[in-house]
């Protein structure tokens, strides 16, 4: 099945808070391995079972994720 | 491919709005200031009052919100806020004014301001972010912290007997005829940041019908002051002080009192 | 055309100043003895007469902080109190002075400290002039000594608060305040039509949003922003120092006393002159910016100067900073709400007399 949404994260803005995980109904997002240039681990994508539904980016207290989905 | 052909402007459902600037937030890790910040940009985003709107900055953590907020601020000395904020409404009633306060600058220092500004009917709207605890300072008790709550001046947790207790000031001007639309709500969660959302955004409108100060209170986390991390504090935000700052409308606009504030004190 | 003198009361005289000269906004709180300032307001149908809002705050805080949200926006903003609430009022003048917004105090003195009592004093001069609230910054201070200047300095007050974008303070007291005298008044001046490009107004698309502080996080940037008020400071000093003199040409004594102690003053001057004395008297009408030059060019003049103040001696350190020595500076004060006699100022005068001529021989030239 083809994805339905997809995501785009800030990662050099991200504070690694992991508010997002939760909120996710899918399981699409996980913590970073490596750290970015502020030494937080930040969100990544880790599947393509991506809704679009904006969960991750309305809980994100450092509005960091845009959201698309295919309409 | 397909995730490719996904990310392209026409597929774009939901990035910040405009009403925030792009300037990196510096509040800590899963601090709700940012959501919160966000749901009232979005707020007056939505109902296009953006070049219409002035907002009051408190003294707390939130004191650099006009950093933030992409509107044309004041900053209020410490509780201040509603008084500032009276002075701009009454030289422009037609604007849209709001303050943003967190639990020390609203409930303490702030209390008279407030209470005065909601007795007044100022239209204005309080966005009142409680998390019981004086962040900016590093941790303190704040008249808000529940009992037993542990800060840096109650290390023992907060002893009612002594320290008071935790002062309901939503419910409190809920009572008073000035205020018209009361509610309290919590950005944690997609569902909570929405409807908080909706609540701020509804105050706002209500600014247009002169009916009197409408208050916006968030409850929230503060990761570093409670000691935890963003998403287990989040879970003792719902366990403990949800309990006792219940969720849901104060004072509606038609009916008035839809909660006496009684339950989980 | 021959305008209307009317009587009127130091404070009804100033409210109706308030509202002839375009103020937007007045919000205040009742103390003894100013509390008609807002009386004659709320009674003045204001809102008809020119849409200005008048609000009575629920304490000085609260209507300073008003004055704040309202200078913010451009507009011409006003309180008034008298000393206890004004001591109130500091932590307002301070952010106020710090994000250089103007507005006028009017505060009609009462004696203090404390409660203390409600009879007149000149016992906030330094609170006015030297800071009172926490920081590096000045207020411009006009001392009225009559009902007419009285009306006139809210003018001139709110002129000068926005040339130079600072709170200015015009410090009666409770002589001024309560006393009735004949006055002529201006005519209906306009509100201000157009907010300044500083004011927060709503942010206009395409332009960056407009931000009312005193907030500035990096030391460098606050060095800066205190080097900048204390540049504005020094341009205040240079254009806007005003004082009166009486009959200074052939002094050889100097009163210096400035708001309703100049009034007596000037009596006891005159008292002097009959019996021979030649006095004069100097009277400050900015007490920020002082007239230092004034002082010191009749320090070269005079044998000796002798303040007269409703204080225990605080306008005499300007005077003695400004003279740095050159003559004798001496304070003659009544406190507590007591009022000088122009005699037991005379018999002050002449008790000095005979050492300051010791000193320094009257110079004739």
């Amino acid at each position: 099945m083809a994805a339905k949404g997809d995501i785009i994260i800030d990662i050099e803005r991200c504070k690694g808070c992991q508010v997002c995980l939760d909120a996710c109904p899918k399981d699409v997002l996980e913590m970073s391995r490596k750290v970015n240039a502020k030494g937080y681990q930040y969100t990544v994508k880790v599947n393509s079972d991506c809704t679009g539904c904006a969960n991750c980016a309305i809980v994100c207290p450092d509005a960091v994720i845009s959201v698309y989905r295919v309409k | 491919m397909a995730e490719q052909s996904i990310i392209s402007p026409e597929n774009l459902v939901y990035k910040k709005t405009d009403v925030m600037t792009d300037r990196e937030l510096h509040y800590c890790p899963g601090c709700g200031h940012g959501t919160a910040h966000r749901m009232l940009a979005e707020a007056i985003d939505e109902l296009g009052i953006q070049s219409e709107t002035i907002g009051v900055a408190p003294v707390g953590c939130s004191v650099l919100a006009y950093y933030y907020l992409n509107v044309d601020m004041q900053e209020a000395a410490h509780g201040r806020a509603p008084a500032v904020a009276t002075g701009i409404k009454r030289v422009f009633p037609e604007k849209y004014v709001f303050t943003y306060q967190g639990d020390g600058d609203l409930a303490a220092i702030g209390t008279a301001e407030t209470i005065h500004a909601c007795n007044r009917g100022e239209n204005i709207l309080i966005v009142f972010i409680n998390n019981g605890i004086y962040g900016m300072t590093g941790g303190q008790m704040a008249p808000t912290t529940l009992p037993g709550m542990k800060s840096s001046t109650c290390p023992m947790g907060r002893d009612v007997l002594t320290m008071g207790n935790p002062l309901k000031i939503t419910e409190l001007v809920a009572q008073l005829p000035g205020t018209y639309y009361v509610t309290r709500q919590s950005v944690h969660t997609p569902g909570n940041a929405r409807k908080a959302k909706r609540a701020m955004k509804k105050a706002l409108e209500y600014q247009k019908e002169n009916k009197g100060a409408c208050l916006v209170e968030v409850v929230s986390n503060c990761p570093s002051g409670w000691k935890m991390n963003p998403v287990d504090s989040n879970k003792w935000m719902e366990e403990n002080m949800f309990p006792f700052y219940q969720l849901g409308d104060i004072k509606v606009p038609g009916k008035g009192l839809v909660s006496d504030g009684k339950n989980g004190s | 055309m021959k305008k209307e003198i009317r009587l009127m009361k130091g404070n009804e005289a100033m409210a109706e100043a308030a509202i002839l000269a375009g103020v937007d906004a007045y919000f205040g709180y009742p103390i003894t003895p100013q509390s008609e300032i807002i009386e004659y307001l709320m009674s003045a149908n204001t809102a008809e007469r020119t849409g200005m809002q008048v609000l009575q705050a629920e304490s000085e805080i609260a209507a300073i902080n008003m004055v704040y949200g309202a200078a913010g926006c451009g507009k011409r903003a006003l309180t008034s109190s008298s000393s206890p609430g004004i001591s109130l009022k500091m932590e307002g003048i301070s952010y106020m002075a710090g994000a250089e917004l103007p507005c006028v105090i009017v505060n009609v003195v009462r004696a203090g400290p404390g409660l203390a009592t409600i009879q007149p004093s000149q016992s906030d001069y330094f609170q006015a002039v030297k800071g009172g609230g926490h920081g590096d910054y000045k207020l411009i201070v006009l001392a009225p000594s009559t009902v007419q200047e009285s009306v006139d300095f809210i003018r001139l007050a709110f002129d000068l608060a926005f040339k130079y974008r600072n709170p200015v303070m015009i410090l009666s007291d409770g002589i001024i305040g309560q006393m009735m005298e004949k006055v002529e008044l201006f005519d209906q001046q306009p509100r201000l039509s157009e907010a300044p490009e500083w004011a927060t107004t709503g942010k206009k698309p395409g332009e960056k949003s407009t931000v009312i502080t005193s907030l500035h996080l990096e030391s460098e940037d606050m060095e800066q922003v205190n080097l900048r008020l204390q540049a504005k400071y020094r341009e205040v000093e240079k254009h806007e120092v005003r004082f009166e003199s009486y009959r200074c040409e052939d002094a050889e004594v100097l009163f210096v006393a400035f708001g309703s102690s100049a009034r007596i003053a000037r009596k006891a001057m005159d008292l002097a002159r009959a019996k021979g004395i030649r006095a004069g008297l100097l009277r400050p009408i900015t007490l920020f910016p002082f007239p230092v030059e004034e002082v010191r060019r009749l320090a070269g003049q005079v044998s000796g100067m002798l303040t007269v103040e409703m204080n225990a001696g605080q306008m005499v350190e300007d005077v003695r900073l400004a003279v740095n020595g050159r003559t004798p500076v001496e304070h003659f004060g009544r406190f507590g709400g007591m009022i000088p006699g122009p005699d037991e100022i005379l018999v002050a005068l002449e008790a000095r007399l005979e050492e300051w001529y010791k000193e320094q021989p009257a110079q004739t030239e």
